[in-house]
């Protein structure tokens, strides 16, 4: 596991918003951002805030974000005070580790939250970050 | 001089700053302006060949370039040009 990172500090009510939404979604695949700060050595997750899956076809196994969400994003953080920390969206029935999918499109910086669910519930949370070769490399959860 | 609003995971190369202003005629022009005086940024938004990166998206106010000319889009002073990252994936 990497150390390059800071740490992520998910407080509980952000880390059960991705969780349910996760759930709420099930089979589908469930997306979204997160909010915080930079603070002390520590990546710390206020908020998180529920996205619409634009993916068109078959959103087991996909998610897609629209640009103007994005924009929304960008704009709620600064209106509000925060960093745009991260993107969350969740594995049906697959470990949270990035696909092939996932690197293609990921950015630097950005902690990639995957909350992995199975029939019954959430099984585990995992969070990654781009590396500066380009490949996914596992984060902290504090 | 045209507004480039800067995505949050490529601040780390203008250092923090959210917004670059710089002259050009068109959509290429303001992203080289970029580059150029932004180290380390270019490789982000450009593939080798010289064109926009497939995950990396350009709006003109509320238009994407890519219902437009692309990076050919003309600009005009005052404009608001956003990057945006496609944020997509899946599982498998």
């Amino acid at each position: 596991m990497s150390h390059q990172f800071l740490p992520l500090d998910i407080h509980p009510s952000a880390m059960n918003d991705m969780k349910g939404h996760g759930e709420d979604a099930f089979p589908n695949e469930c997306c979204g951002f997160f909010y915080g700060e930079e603070k002390n050595g520590v990546r710390v997750v206020s908020s998180a805030k529920r996205i619409e899956n634009v993916k068109e076809g078959d959103q087991r196994r996909r998610f897609e974000i629209s640009g103007k969400d994005y924009m929304k994003a960008e704009r709620f953080a600064t209106q509000e005070g925060l960093t745009l920390l991260g993107i969350y969206h969740s594995h049906p029935l697959h470990p949270a580790i990035p696909s092939e999918h996932d690197l293609a499109v990921a950015m630097p910086w950005f902690s990639y939250v995957i909350v992995s669910v199975e029939k019954e519930g959430v099984d585990h949370v995992r969070s990654w970050q781009l590396s500066t070769e380009r490949q996914f490399e596992e984060e902290i959860i504090k | 001089m045209a507004t480039l609003i800067i995505p949050t995971p490529l601040r780390k190369f203008t250092d923090g700053k959210s917004v670059f202003e710089a002259s050009a005629s068109d959509v290429r022009g303001l992203l080289n302006a970029l580059s150029t005086s932004h180290e380390g940024i270019q490789k982000h938004l450009f593939d080798d060949a010289g064109e926009l990166r497939s995950f990396i998206r350009v709006y003109v106010g509320d238009e994407d370039i890519n219902e437009l000319e692309g990076a050919d889009t003309k600009i005009e002073d005052r404009d608001e040009v956003s990057i945006i990252p496609a944020i997509a994936g899946g599982s498998k």
